[in-house]
């Protein structure tokens, strides 16, 4: 087998309507049009050939390709045709792929600023302090003053094109009577920069040129990891499967079929619904028979039955037949748009998080600027040499500036995201790490959380080889879940079986003709002539022939792998442990009766969000996993949050971090990692004041030189920037143990991305 | 000492070439997807640049 993909299994799912990837398409110059996909999958060069080669060879495709690092396609083809089917064609070479919308941030301006402002620092850094270093070791006063000459010259426009990153934000800060990290930051470089520039006037032998820009210089590279790590979870996120539908086909008064985007739907519009889609906006059934995948929305493990006038919810995914239904509501008033107002009431209720770099520059700076004024009034009152004490002032404000302070925290969030990318668990920002080294309770949903929300066969072993095989046979022609399961539990070795007149009786089963005799795979009622006999329980399905029962199938929804582990794991660090879900009381009791630990059952979503608030409120700090739509305000509620790559769109973006892989491990993992981190970022803390201690009196006294100034901040540099680095090593050793007991592949919904 | 002195604005002039040459290259895209540079250069096959 090859490295690359394996898209066997896909074969039987619907591709998506072309008439969608048309309308998340944009056109670009020359009669073309272009659409990104998100391909998880591609991550070799035989790969990126077998993609660019397939996409090319599509009629109407002028242009594809792969960007490895993002995981990408960007294909350019003709506007005056139809979509080729991209989707389809990537699938048939074995790789999964999802539209990927393009509008809006087509490139990340803020990263390539930040990384011009740094290449441009670093330029005068070394510069500057090349010169410096000659001045350092004893050059003639003429030549010291045309050297600094120089270095003003440089510094100059290096300190408004590199500078403005902070003087922006540290201006924003203070026009709102606020004060953050920049402020220090820039008070320091700017005074540093004045001083100098004044000695240079005076032919002083002291200038700090060197020490402004190299402060700069440092200072941008933690500021580039910290957003560069931020962007790289916000894409990967962003990649993967939508969940929701963004254009449904209406059926307008005419007759004519028109497809719309969801946002243009209005109450009482006509939609057809095929199988395999997802239901656009409130509605009820006018006519058709199927069953509906409500897990995602309501918690709900087992499919609900669609009749003409069963209300169904937007976001629930219609299984087995196709539905007429009728508009009841607009997006905007539909399930989702409700979900949304209860997210952001949830965030309103939820204290406001102060980072710890926030908290630390709250207390340092007034202290810096206190110990500065103080140093000046001192030596005026000594001395009563203006020159002197504003010089010396200033070289307090110059050695204290938080350099090791603002690369202390982000170096650390960066090695730790990282080292969360790597196991497949994307976090959002740096606060998200800190919040969830915090959290004493874990509130877990059940459906798509725990269980992975799809059933399996629990009493295959029970069942004859052949028998299983033919069911399975049956089974691969339904998306139905159960269907699914049984096609899974068919071992792959079994030599395929035709069958003839394979048909979908939607709410029922399958029924087709093998020889002369009809099979048929559903419900017990529906299969058999005679159900008397048979002891059933609601949930399973029957294989008959002719009437007469085969075969029968029980179904349980999986656990996620690890879960039990990682449930036990958490309890044993003295964590509290919960389960809440929308599903009824007696899987939800099951599940929770095998793991020990409490639960509620047949909760609503505002109900999730009112018992993490409610937690919130005696003081917990909770972390809240779920997947669903109906947990996404207890997602928002909760102090931080975590999602599977399987949930709700708007799940996904809501949660701190998100895990792509299958095992549910990550969540220990996380807060694992965030906990060191914290370790980690006191360390490093504590390191910056220690240094400031021992920097500071001998500033005061007068002694420090621009040499010493540099030795000093250069030093402290390397020496968090080196502990953060620690993290990193163990990462590695933890990761050669557990290499064989994770799953290398992404575990992505296997479902098209409508 | 001083007559080494025309060295300084050539040091400066390189640096300021070296900066240049980062800046277009960022701007021209080679940094979009190192990952894809580096297996492209393995499998792509070498194309004439005239017939």
């Amino acid at each position: 087998m090859s490295c690359c993909g394996s898209g066997a299994e896909l074969a039987i799912l619907a591709a998506p309507d072309p008439r969608e990837v048309l309308l998340i398409s944009r056109t670009i110059a020359g009669g073309l049009r272009q659409t990104d996909l998100s391909v998880p999958d591609v991550h070799c060069g035989a790969c990126i050939r077998t993609v660019e080669q397939a996409l090319g060879a599509l009629d109407g495709v002028t242009w594809a390709r792969v960007n490895l690092s993002t995981k990408r396609v960007t294909i350019k083809w003709r506007a005056d045709v139809a979509p080729p089917p991209f989707i389809e064609t990537l699938r048939n070479v074995g790789y999964e792929a999802h539209l990927f919308e393009v509008d809006g941030d087509a490139t990340d301006t803020t990263l390539s600023e930040l990384i011009r402002a740094l290449a441009v620092s670093g330029f005068a850094a070394s510069n500057i302090m090349l010169l410096s270093v000659s001045v350092w070791s004893g050059a003639e006063p003429a030549t010291r003053d045309l050297f600094h000459g120089i270095s003003a010259l440089i510094a100059l426009p290096t300190l408004i094109y590199s500078g403005r990153v902070f003087f922006r934000s540290a201006w924003q800060a203070l026009r709102h009577g606020r004060t953050n990290m920049d402020v220090p930051i820039s008070l320091g470089v700017l005074l540093a920069f004045g001083m100098s520039l004044y000695e240079t006037a005076i032919h002083g032998p002291h200038a700090y040129f060197d020490a402004a820009v190299s402060l700069l210089f440092f200072l941008l590279i933690g500021r580039t990891l910290d957003h560069m790590m931020r962007e790289r979870a916000r894409v990967a996120v962003k990649g993967l499967a939508r969940l929701a539908a963004r254009g449904a086909l209406v059926l307008q008064s005419d007759g004519a079929q028109t497809y719309l985007p969801v946002g243009e739907i209005t109450v009482g519009m006509t939609i057809m619904l095929a199988a395999g889609e997802r239901v656009p906006v409130d509605s009820q059934v006018t006519k058709g028979l199927s069953e509906l995948d409500v897990s995602l929305v309501s918690g709900e493990s087992v499919p609900q039955p669609a009749l003409p006038g069963s209300v169904l919810r937007a976001g629930t995914l219609n299984l087995t037949g196709p539905l007429i239904i009728t508009a009841t509501a607009s997006a905007n008033e539909s399930f989702l748009a409700e979900m949304l107002r209860m997210m952001e009431a949830a965030e309103q209720g939820r204290s406001v998080y102060r980072r710890i770099a926030d908290r630390a520059a709250g207390l340092y700076a007034p202290v810096v600027h206190l110990t500065a004024a103080i140093t000046l009034a001192g030596w005026m009152f000594v001395e009563g040499d203006w020159h002197h004490a504003i010089t010396i002032a200033v070289a307090v404000l110059i050695i204290t500036c938080p350099c090791a302070l603002g690369l202390a925290v982000p170096m650390v969030q960066v090695v730790a995201a990282r080292r969360l990318f790597e196991s497949g668990i994307m976090i959002k920002d740096g606060g998200a790490l800190e919040r969830l080294a915090e959290v004493d309770t874990v509130v877990f949903d059940k459906t798509g959380t725990l269980t992975l929300g799809n059933p399996r066969v629990v009493n295959s072993d029970n069942v004859d080889p052949a028998t299983l095989a033919l069911a399975g046979a049956i089974a691969a022609h339904s998306r139905h879940p159960y269907s699914r399961a049984l096609a899974a539990a068919v071992s792959t070795t079994t030599t395929p079986i035709a069958l003839d007149d394979v048909s979908e009786h939607p709410g029922c089963g399958m029924e087709a003709r093998l020889g002369g005799s009809v099979l048929r795979l559903g419900r017990p009622e529906w299969a058999l002539t005679d159900t008397s006999s048979m002891d059933l329980d609601g949930s399973s399905v029957v294989l008959s022939r002719d009437g007469q029962c085969v075969a029968d199938f029980r179904f349980e929804d999986r656990l996620r792998a690890g879960a039990a582990e990682t449930v036990g794991e958490l309890k044993r660090d003295g964590l509290a442990v919960e389960v809440v879900s929308g599903d009824r009381e007696t899987p939800v009791r099951t599940l929770a009766a095998g793991m020990g630990v409490p639960y509620f059952a047949g909760v609503l979503p505002g109900g999730k969000a009112a018992h993490v608030a409610e937690l919130a409120s005696v003081g917990k700090k909770v972390l809240m996993v779920g997947d669903g739509l109906n947990d996404t305000p207890a997602l928002m509620a909760a102090h931080a949050s975590m999602a599977p790559a399987s949930a709700a769109d708007v799940g996904r973006n809501a949660a701190d971090l998100v895990f792509l892989r299958e095992d549910l491990s990550a969540v220990s993992q996380a807060i694992a990692v965030s906990r060191e981190a914290g370790h980690l970022v006191r360390q490093n803390l504590a390191l910056a004041v220690g240094y400031n201690l021992i920097a500071v009196p001998i500033a005061i006294m007068g002694h420090v030189t621009p040499l010493v100034a540099a030795i000093a901040m250069s030093g402290s540099s390397i020496v968090v920037v080196a502990n953060a680095l620690r993290l990193r090593g163990r990462g590695k050793s933890d990761k050669s143990q557990g290499a064989g007991a994770s799953t290398p592949r992404m575990s992505v919904r296997m479902e098209p991305a409508e | 000492m001083t007559d080494y002195f025309y060295l300084i604005p050539i040091a400066i002039g390189l640096g300021l070439c070296g900066l240049a040459a980062f800046l277009w290259s960022l701007k021209s895209g080679q940094y979009d997807d190192l990952q894809g540079a580096a297996e492209r250069i393995l499998h792509q096959d070498d194309v004439p640049l005239s017939h």
